[in-house]
């Protein structure tokens, strides 16, 4: 089909260049400079989608970002987008559109006889249609309506493309790059500031490129090209095109997502689809522009009912006509340009009607001029359903008349946009003059300018646009020339506003989006919705894709008028971002699948990789949870593990676990306020297990803490809390304690540490020492520590801790030497059978000795819960002491840490599972307890368990239910000591 | 959100890390007559609109625990200073 609505002259589009697209299936032709609206309008298609309730059909009604009808499902497959705005796609070769919720075709679709039982499909029909049985919701009736009603489907598939994120400093953002944008603009630039211009649109110049007036003797068009390229000039501006600023936030920070790839067919390589900006500006200038607003008559959705502007829009920045024979509806002078542009395009304009009580004689003299009839009278009906083919006229004597017409071009004035300025709380003001909503209270260091603020004439938007410009400027520390241009005083015409009119026709729409009619609007008023924030969410007026861009104000206006007030009172609905949708993608950025955090790596990651590890996900870290072999299962993986460690000698990476450098003459004593234990009279040279307590008295966190010199401590805390005792350290020393001459530093991931455990780790660690240094059992005793060099003069720090309870090691080098020291720990123990052992067997070996970790300390267990009541000094004050002493969390009936051995070694003791008296009922008022931690003991070759009981170690030799019903399991256990192998510790002394 | 670190200037939200009230005072006794003021000082928290004071860590910047003055009805930052204090 050729484009039959192509002008010959006039509009920005390139027509010695052709671009094909396609619009649901059918191959089409555009040219350069294209939307895909203006394309579908030049190729003579009106219908382009249907509704979302009523599945009407839809034509275009803007050509900007506030369209509520034309939306359709951008390219195919993975790659498909719905809800797109056919208005604001930049036509590309190869564009694959298709229409939305229409089957099984946009003419002919069946659930268009959703419009025949609209009764139930009145305002708030959710709420009085489906309410019981309550059952029938989700099963019924939710997935019905969601089936009828909608807009587009995503492909439910990953999304292929790429997103990044960016951040942007400047003095002044101007938001617009209209007349009063590019002005501002141009005068922050000119004075030195470093300014960012965002437009959403492909070309610079807003309602410029849309409008054929003149600036300093030039077409607007030209004037907008030269004032691009002036600031193109400027090393110091950044202009940011296809880039929409949708939100306002704290502190001067703006956020704006630029298209960067979505006018290509696929976006240029190593770039991508979209960039989301954050960009901190000193100052803000919002030129954000205006929306013309519909007037609400019956059938006023009907495909050729298009904004009287988005026709100029067409005819002067396209080039194309969005109809043959046309009538113009409109309240305001301002829209006669639309029948002058049309008639100058060779366009027919029949007639121009004017809803206003009082005719208006410039009016008419224009309509005489181009040859139209001028009626004072308002559209009584629209006939054609899939596009109009005639309109009838009332006059104010009530005599019909009919006009054959395909476009019906309307206009009820303008609406600044003002969604920006209200994000951070400002509300908007009703300015009775030029019948809108003008921006209120604006944020720190923003300024409005242009339209945006009510000023629509061209002159004041350059005047106000250049003047908000240079004052921004000036309160960044710049000297803007004096303004050149001054705003006319009188510069806008009075607006008589017309909201809606009664006509005779069928369904008036306030909200094309989302079907809100003017009987709804009513419905609503009427059962107490008065309030334009409850008339949003009871009847759905301004919601989804544009949010009510063109119907927010229409809406307010007929509920003032239905509840009897004045609309300056009704207030509007509160505008949040995003200004108009942005991708999820955009948001994520590059932080998804495994990029969704940043992932830490232990230091013998790439050894473990080599050495077939299955690794774990530890908060950040990657951790190796065991080394199975070929034909093990996970179990007798872990078992081998845990066997090897206890009679010869295994070794796992423990780097993860925090470490804290503590220093300063007064290290012992932060120390001792920090832990419920003493530090300060710990020797040199050995190291402590220590307790933290919360200062409400439960216990935070554990570790060793050893003592290297006087001044000079070194912390581990779990892996887990790493982070959280950092900052708890950091506040006691700097809020609580400042006069402590002490300093902590975290040193986590500067030190690499292993645990070599098991009756041979002796004879490991002594063969990675240099020569000449003892450790033997007298020289380097159960928790001793100390600086050593291992493999040739590397500084290494050596404890002699255990958390499997076998004789054992941690040695640590700095972290660059990490990879090294493994693969001579394994070198070094082959002969004495060293393995590997990975967190499942690390879990293992400290449940049977009864160590208490994560699942233990979960936030609601004390120091008397632990077994460790006795550690708490009495001479000290400490953090959580004070709390920590309360009688509550000392009795002897709270649930209190032993072990669990089934009586049945074959049945699992189930973490979570709750304990309850053996010859009790298993419900919550026989709650004892909970199982924390369970495994599987190869030395005692049964399951075992860990568990918080009531007055748990008076119980011992006690059999127990365990209950765990949401696994639907249960089981007996005896209550014994949580300590199941080497209760005496023998095994670590020798 | 922006928080002007007083060592290293303005900075984004994502580098501070919040705590709370900053106009508790941890009590220095741990005499049993003390009990009140230690209910208060761990649980009981004022949740003013307006004015109010609060701790923030440059978490992932110098680690400097901050005083930070900020409206809770606007968000605004009134002043931010180290709440290390001589003493």
């Amino acid at each position: 089909m050729s484009q039959i609505n192509r002008l010959m002259k006039r509009g920005l589009v390139d027509r010695d260049k052709s671009i094909s697209f396609r619009f649901d299936g059918q191959r089409l032709e555009g040219h350069p400079g294209d939307t895909l609206a203006s394309a579908l309008l030049a190729n003579g298609i009106r219908l382009v989608g249907r509704s979302f309730k009523y599945h009407r059909p839809r034509g275009v009604l803007t050509a900007g970002s506030e369209e509520p009808n034309a939306l359709v499902e951008l390219r195919t497959g993975a790659h498909r987008e719905p809800n797109t705005r056919a208005t604001t796609i930049e036509l590309y070769e190869g564009l694959d559109a298709a229409s939305q919720n229409r089957w099984p075709s946009l003419k002919y679709d069946l659930l268009s006889v959703n419009q025949l039982v609209s009764p139930i499909f009145g305002a708030g029909f959710y709420y009085k249609t489906f309410m019981w049985p309550a059952s029938f919701w989700e099963k019924l009736y939710e997935p019905t309506i969601r089936r009828a009603a909608g807009l587009g489907y995503p492909s439910k598939q990953p999304d292929p493309d790429t997103y990044e994120k960016a951040n942007a400093f400047c003095d002044v953002i101007v938001i617009g790059a209209g007349a009063a944008g590019l002005s501002a603009a141009l005068s922050a630039a000119r004075a030195g500031a470093r300014v960012i211009l965002c437009d959403e649109d492909f070309v610079l110049g807003g309602r410029l490129l849309a409008e054929r007036g003149e600036i300093d003797g030039k077409p607007t068009q030209e004037w907008a090209a030269a004032a691009a390229a002036e600031l193109e000039s400027f090393p110091d501006c950044r202009i940011l095109r296809r880039t929409t600023v949708f939100g306002v936030y704290d502190g001067g920070v703006y956020a704006a997502v630029e298209r960067v790839g979505d006018h290509l067919r696929k976006p240029a390589p190593y770039t991508p689809r979209q960039r989301l900006w954050r960009i901190v500006a000193k100052q803000s200038v919002v030129c954000a522009g205006a929306f013309e607003r519909p007037i609400v008559f019956g059938d006023n959705d009907r495909p050729g009912v298009m904004l009287a502007s988005a026709v100029r829009t067409y005819v002067n920045r396209f080039g194309v006509t969005p109809g043959r024979a046309v009538v113009v509806f409109a309240d305001n002078d301002a829209a006669l340009s639309t029948a002058k542009d049309l008639s100058d395009s060779g366009v027919e304009v029949r007639a121009i009607v004017d809803p206003r009580p009082d005719a208006s004689p410039t009016a008419g003299q224009a309509a005489t001029a181009i040859g139209a009839e001028y009626v004072s009278g308002i559209v009584d009906s629209v006939s054609g359903a899939h596009g109009i083919k005639s309109v009838r006229i009332k006059d104010t004597q009530g005599r019909m008349t009919l006009f054959n017409c395909d476009l019906l071009a309307v206009s009820g004035g303008w609406n600044p946009a003002i969604n920006l300025t209200t994000h951070l709380g400002g509300k908007p003001v009703w300015d009775e003059a030029r019948s809108c909503l003008v921006p209120g209270a604006l944020a720190p260091g923003m300024r409005v300018a242009g339209a945006a603020a009510g000023r629509f004439s061209l002159d004041a938007c350059l005047a106000s646009g250049e003047t908000a410009g240079g004052e921004s400027a000036r309160d960044c520390g710049f000297s803007p020339a004096a303004p050149s241009r001054s705003a006319p005083a009188q510069d806008d015409e009075r607006v008589t506003p017309v909201w809606h009119v009664q006509s005779r026709g069928g369904k008036a729409f306030v909200d094309l989006q989302n079907d809100v009619t003017v009987s709804d609007v009513k419905l609503a008023a009427r059962e107490g919705f008065r309030v334009p924030d409850h008339l949003k969410r009871y009847t759905t007026l301004g919601m989804a894709t544009d949010q009510g861009k063109t119907s927010n104000l229409n809406g307010a206006a007929l509920l003032a008028e239905v509840t009897g007030r004045y609309l300056g009172s009704v207030g509007s609905t509160t505008f949040r971002p995003p200004y108009t949708p942005v991708a999820i993608g955009a948001l994520a950025g590059h932080h998804r699948g495994k990029e969704f955090r940043p992932k830490r790596l232990p230091p013998s990651h790439r050894w473990a990789e080599e050495n077939g590890a299955e690794f774990v996900e530890v908060g950040a870290w990657m951790r190796a949870l065991m080394f199975p072999k070929s034909g093990e299962t996970a179990q007798e993986t872990v078992d081998r593990e845990v066997a090897n460690t206890r009679n010869n000698v295994g070794v796992c990476d423990v780097s993860t676990l925090g470490k804290i450098d503590v220093q300063g003459p007064d290290a012992g004593t932060l120390l001792d306020r920090v832990y419920i234990n003493g530090f300060s009279k710990l020797p040199v040279g050995k190291a402590r297990y220590g307790l933290m307590l919360r200062e409400d008295g439960f216990a935070m966190d554990d570790g060793t803490t050893a003592r290297l010199a006087d001044d000079h401590f070194y912390m581990t805390t779990t892996t887990a809390n790493a982070v959280r005792v950092s900052q708890h350290l950091e506040f006691c020393q700097q809020v609580l304690w400042p006069e402590l001459d002490v300093q902590t530093v975290s040193q986590t991931e500067q030190w690499a540490q292993y645990a070599v455990a098991g009756p041979q780790s002796r004879k490991v660690i002594e063969a990675l020492l240099d020569s000449g240094q003892d450790i033997s059992n007298e020289a380097f005793p159960y928790m001793a520590c100390g600086t050593f060099t291992v493999c040739g003069g590397t500084p290494a720090r050596l404890f002699r801790l255990s958390f499997s309870g076998e004789l054992a090691y941690e040695i640590g080098v700095p972290a660059r030497f990490g990879d090294a020291l493994i693969r001579a720990i394994m070198d070094d123990g082959a002969e004495h059978g060293i393995g590997p052992y990975g967190t499942e067997a690390l879990g293992v070996m400290r449940i049977e000795k009864g160590h208490a970790a994560g699942p233990e300390l979960n936030g609601q267990t004390t120091a008397h819960d632990l077994g460790l009541g006795r550690m708490m000094s009495r001479k000290k004050d400490f953090i959580g002491r004070f709390m920590g002493e309360r009688e509550a969390l000392n009795e002897a009936s709270r649930a209190t840490l032993i072990g669990l051995k089934p009586l049945d070694p074959k049945m699992r003791v189930s973490a979570g599972a709750h304990l309850v008296p053996r010859h009790a009922k298993a419900d919550a008022a026989n709650d004892q307890g909970y199982v924390t931690s369970q495994a599987y003991s190869p030395e005692l070759e049964s399951f075992i368990g860990l568990a918080m009981l009531s007055d748990g170690p008076a119980r011992y030799g006690e059999v127990v239910r365990v209950c765990d019903p949401l696994r639907n399991y249960e089981t007996l256990a005896e209550v014994c000591s949580p300590h199941f192998v080497d209760p005496e510790g023998e095994r670590l002394r020798v | 959100m922006r928080i002007t670190c007083p060592y290293c200037g303005a900075r984004g939200l994502e580098e501070f890390t919040y705590r709370g009230d900053a106009t508790v005072t941890r009590p220095s006794s741990i005499d049993a007559r003390a009990t009140e003021a230690w209910v208060d000082y761990v649980y009981l928290r004022d949740n003013p609109a307006g004015l109010h004071k609060e701790f923030w860590q440059h978490s992932a910047g110098c680690r400097a625990w901050l005083e930070v003055a900020r409206d809770t009805t606007t968000h605004e930052i009134v002043a931010v200073e180290l709440a290390a204090k001589e003493r």
